[in-house]
C-alpha cells in the first residue's frame, strides 16, 4: 500500500540481485522498510523505514549506523501506562528508566516474595498479550510449584504475525522495562536464567536489549546476586533466523536448543516440559511488560481498568488506510470503531471496507463490526480474535483477494513442512487464489479453499 | 608386605534363583472410546487404548518401534471438550477422557490428509493407502479439476535418486513422515545420516549438505528403508524389479531365519521369487532386534544368488 513495489523497482534497479522481497518486517506503522546489511569483517544489520532508495544507498555506503526515525507510541492520551516512558525517558540510560519509575517493581517484588507476586499477577487476571490470551499468573504458579530444575523464563520476542510491531517499539523505546520485567518473572518462579528470543528482522531491538541488559549486570539488577537478594538471574539473548514459526513457544524452545523449528506435540505443556526439557515459563513481552505496573498498584487496583474479562490496557498496532498508524495503547472494551478514531480515522473520506484482526493468522471483520468491544470476550462473541494486537484497516479501493491471496502465499512460505494439513493445505490455498482472474472471486469457493482451513483448524 | 598365595574361588552356588526385583502394578487409567468403556495403563497412548478394544485407528508416520511424530495427521480422533483434534499415535491418555474415533470432523480431516498427501505424492507403492483413500471418499484429483492443469498443482515430483548399489531413494513419493529420519537417528541407529531440510513444501530428507549417500554417514544399514510407508526408499533388487514390471510379491515366498553373519543372531525374513532372494526384512516385533539390521543383514544375501560359474 506504500509504495513498497516502487521502492523494490528502484532498489533492483540499482542493486541488482542483492535485494530480497521480505513478505514482514515489523515496521506497518512506517512502510516502505528495508533490512540492510552491511557486509564487512564486522557486519552491520539495520532496519530504515520509511525509506527511499538513495536513503538506501547513503546507508551502505555511510561509515555508522544511520538513525532511525522513532515513530509510534503516538497519541496515548492521559490514559497511557504501558507506554507512558515512550519519547520522554532515554531509552538507553538506565539512570534516566529509574528518574521514570524504573526498577520500583523489582524492589516490590523482593520486598513481598516470590509467593506475593504470584498472587497479585493472579489477581490482575492479566491473560497473555501474544496471541492466546493465557492467564499468567496460572503459568508462573504452575511453573513455580514444580519440583525438577532448573527453571526457566523465556521472553517470546519473535513477534513475527504480520501486521503486529508493538513488541518491537516496547523493546526499542523502553528495554529496561523488559529486562525487569524478566527479571522479575525469573525470581518469582525460581528460575536463574532467561532468555530473551529476539525476532531477527530487529537488529535495533537487539541492539537495546543488549545495551539494557549489560547496563542492568553492571549495576547488580542481573547477575549471581540480583539486587542484594541473594538470588542469582541473568538473561541471555538469542536471536530468531527469520523463521515465523519460531514464534510458537514450542518451536522457539527448539530454536534455543539448537534444533530445527518446529512445534511440539502439547501436552507436555511448558510449565511442565518447556526448555531443555524443564519447567519454563514463557511470556510475550507486552505480557510481561505488564506485569511492572501490577506490582506498582496491585494486582485488583490494576483488574480495575478494562472489563471484566479483559483486565489491562492493550497495545494496538493501528495499520493500512489510517491517517496516523502507529502503535495505541487503549483501554480493553473500547471499541474498534474508537482504535481507527484514535488512529486519526480513514483518509480522504473513504469508507472501510474491512478490517484484518489478529494479523494475518486472525479474522477480517467489515464495517458492521465497528461497534465490537476490544475486549477478548467481545471478540470471541464476534467470532474474531485481537491476536497480538493488529488493527489493519482497508478502506473501499482495496483489493482484498489480493491481500487473501498474499496472506496465503505468506503461510505457504511459511510452513514449517511438519504437519500434512499446513505443508500441503496452504499450497493448494495459495494456488487457488493465486490462479484466479483479477477482480473475480475464488474458484471453487465451496470446498477447495475452505476444507483445508478447516483441517489447519483441527489440527492445532 | 605378606606373600600369600593368591587364590580364586567361586562363589558358592544359589540356593536359590534370586526374584527379580518386583514390579509396581502400573497404575490404570479409565477413559472412554467410541462409548467403550476401557482402562490402560498410565503413559498409554490413545492408539494402545484404541487397540485394546480392536478399534483401526489408521496411521501413516506411525509405528510401534519409533517415537510418535504426530506429523501425517491421518490418525486423528476427537476428545471430547478439546478445542482441536488430538494425534492417537502421540496423545497419553488422561482418566476421564471421552473419545470418538469416527466423525463427521474426524473423517473430513482424514479425507483431507488423504487428497492433499494424493494430490502432491506418487503413493503408487504405498501399501494400504488405497484402501484408506476409498474409506475416507478421498478424491485427490478434485484440486486438479479445480484447478485446471496438472502443472498448476504442485507436487514433489522429481527424479529418482540412484548413488549406490543398495537402495534407491525416490523422494517424489515422501510423505515426509519422519520415521526414516527418526530410525537412523536416536530411535534405533544412531547414525544421523539424515535430517529434515527446507521448509514448509520445500521441507525434505536429505543427507548432509545434500552429499550423494556414498559422501554422508550413512552405513547402509536400511532400517529406514524398513520404516520407509511409502516405498520412497528403496532396495536396489526390488526396484529394479520393479522397473522391469517382474515384481511379483504374490509368487514370493516368506521364509524366517537366522542371520549367518555374527553371534547376535538376528531374525531375517528372507523373500523369494523365482528361486533368487530379492529382499530381507526383519521382523518388527522381534523383542531384541525391532525389525533393526545391519549392512550385511539385509543387503548380504547377494552370493546365494551366485553360482559357481558366475
Amino acid at each position: 500500500m506504500n509504495g513498497a513495489d516502487q521502492l523494490c523497482r528502484d532498489l533492483e534497479s540499482r542493486f541488482g540481485h542483492a535485494v530480497h522481497r521480505s513478505p514482514c518486517l515489523g515496521q506497518c506503522d512506517r512502510g516502505s522498510a528495508a533490512l540492510i546489511t552491511r557486509a564487512g569483517s564486522d557486519p552491520e544489520r539495520f532496519v530504515l523505514a520509511p525509506v527511499s532508495a538513495d536513503e538506501v544507498a547513503k546507508a551502505l555506503s555511510a561509515g555508522t549506523v544511520p538513525t532511525v526515525p522513532r515513530v509510534g507510541a503516538s497519541a496515548n492520551g492521559a490514559g497511557a501506562k504501558i507506554v507512558r516512558r515512550m519519547n520522554v525517558a532515554d531509552a538507553t540510560s538506565l539512570a534516566s528508566y529509574r528518574q521514570h519509575g524504573g526498577y520500583q517493581a523489582l524492589a516490590k517484588a523482593i520486598e513481598i516474595g516470590a509467593a506475593a507476586v504470584i498472587a497479585e499477577v493472579s489477581a490482575a487476571r492479566l491473560l497473555g498479550r501474544g496471541g492466546a490470551a493465557f492467564p499468567t499468573g496460572r503459568k508462573w504458579d504452575a511453573v513455580a510449584r514444580e519440583p525438577a530444575r532448573p527453571h526457566y523464563v523465556v521472553c517470546n520476542a519473535d513477534e513475527s504475525e504480520p501486521g503486529t510491531f508493538k513488541d518491537r517499539v516496547l523493546m526499542e523505546q523502553d528495554p529496561f522495562a523488559v529486562i525487569e520485567a524478566i527479571t522479575i518473572g525469573g525470581l518469582a518462579t525460581g528460575a536463574e536464567r532467561g532468555f530473551i528470543y529476539i525476532r531477527g528482522e530487529y537488529p535495533e531491538s537487539e541492539r537495546a536489549i543488549a545495551g539494557a541488559i549489560q547496563q542492568a549486570r553492571a549495576a547488580g539488577l542481573l547477575g549471581v546476586d540480583v539486587s542484594g537478594t541473594g538470588q542469582a538471574f541473568d538473561i541471555e539473548i538469542r536471536r530468531g533466523g527469520g523463521a515465523y514459526i519460531c514464534g510458537e513457544e514450542t518451536a522457539l524452545f527448539n530454536s534455543i536448543e539448537g534444533k530445527r523449528g518446529e512445534p511440539r506435540s502439547k501436552p507436555p505443556f511448558p510449565a511442565q516440559f518447556g526448555l531443555f526439557g524443564k519447567p519454563t515459563v514463557v511470556n510475550n513481552v507486552e505480557t510481561l511488560v505488564n506485569v511492572l505496573d501490577i506490582l506498582i498498584d496491585g494486582g485488583d487496583a490494576w483488574s480495575k481498568t478494562g472489563t471484566a474479562g479483559s483486565a489491562g490496557t492493550r497495545l494496538f498496532c493501528l495499520s493500512g488506510h489510517v491517517v496516523t498508524p502507529g502503535l495505541y495503547e487503549i483501554e480493553c472494551g473500547q471499541t474498534l470503531r474508537h482504535a481507527i478514531g484514535v488512529a486519526g480515522g480513514i483518509p480522504n473520506g473513504r469508507a472501510l471496507q474491512a478490517v484484518l484482526l489478529g494479523g494475518a493468522a486472525g479474522t477480517f471483520v467489515g464495517p458492521d463490526a465497528l461497534d465490537m468491544p476490544l475486549s477478548f470476550e467481545g471478540a470471541r462473541a464476534a467470532n474474531a480474535t485481537l491476536g497480538s494486537g493488529v488493527i489493519m484497516v482497508f478502506d473501499e479501493t482495496a483489493d482484498l483477494m489480493d491481500t487473501l491471496a498474499r496472506i496465503a502465499q505468506f503461510f505457504r512460505d511459511e510452513s514449517c513442512g511438519q504437519c500434512v494439513p499446513c505443508r500441503v493445505g496452504t499450497v493448494r490455498q495459495a494456488e487457488l487464489l493465486q490462479g484466479r482472474d483479477p477482480g473475480s472471486g475464488i474458484r471453487d469457493p465451496g470446498s477447495g479453499i475452505r476444507d483445508p482451513g478447516s483441517a489447519h483448524h483441527s489440527a492445532r | 608386605m605378606s606373600h600369600d598365595e593368591i587364590s580364586f574361588h567361586l562363589p558358592p552356588p544359589a540356593a536359590l534363583i534370586p526374584a527379580p526385583p518386583a514390579v509396581a502394578a502400573p497404575v490404570m487409567v479409565p477413559l472412554t472410546i467410541d462409548g467403550r468403556a476401557v482402562e490402560v495403563p498410565a503413559g498409554a497412548t490413545l492408539i494402545d487404548a484404541c487397540k485394546t478394544l480392536d478399534i483401526d485407528v489408521p496411521t501413516l508416520c506411525y509405528l510401534e518401534t519409533l517415537t510418535p511424530v504426530n506429523a501425517c495427521r491421518v490418525c486423528v480422533v476427537e476428545v471430547e471438550g478439546a478445542r482441536v483434534l488430538a494425534p492417537a499415535c502421540s496423545r497419553a491418555v488422561e482418566a476421564g477422557m471421552v473419545v470418538k474415533t469416527r466423525s463427521p470432523r474426524v473423517d473430513l480431516s482424514r479425507k483431507l490428509v488423504l487428497e492433499l498427501l494424493g494430490s502432491s505424492v506418487d503413493l503408487s507403492t504405498a501399501p494400504g493407502l488405497s484402501g484408506m483413500m476409498h474409506e475416507y471418499g478421498a478424491r485427490p484429483d478434485r484440486f486438479q479439476e479445480v484447478l485446471g492443469s496438472p502443472s498448476s498443482v504442485s507436487s514433489v515430483a522429481q527424479p529418482v535418486k540412484i548413488d549406490n548399489h543398495l537402495y534407491v531413494r525416490d523422494y517424489g513419493k515422501c510423505v515426509l513422515c519422519y520415521k526414516c529420519v527418526e530410525a537412523c537417528g536416536t530411535d534405533a541407529q544412531n547414525t544421523f545420516a539424515i535430517a529434515v531440510a527446507g521448509r514448509g513444501f520445500a521441507a525434505h530428507i536429505s543427507t548432509e549438505l545434500d552429499v550423494p549417500l556414498p559422501d554422508s554417514a550413512c552405513v547402509y544399514c536400511g532400517n529406514c528403508i524398513a520404516v520407509c510407508p511409502t516405498g520412497a526408499l528403496m532396495a536396489t533388487p526390488e526396484f529394479e524389479l520393479r522397473q522391469a514390471g517382474q515384481w511379483r510379491p504374490e509368487t514370493q515366498a516368506v521364509t524366517d531365519t537366522i542371520c549367518p553373519y555374527c553371534g547376535v543372531g538376528c531374525t531375517l525374513t528372507v523373500h523369494v521369487q523365482d528361486q533368487q532372494i530379492v529382499k530381507v526384512t526383519s521382523p518388527f516385533d522381534n523383542a531384541v532386534t525391532r525389525g533393526n539390521l545391519c549392512v550385511k543383514g539385509r543387503f548380504g544375501f547377494e552370493y546365494v544368488n551366485r553360482t559357481q560359474s558366475d
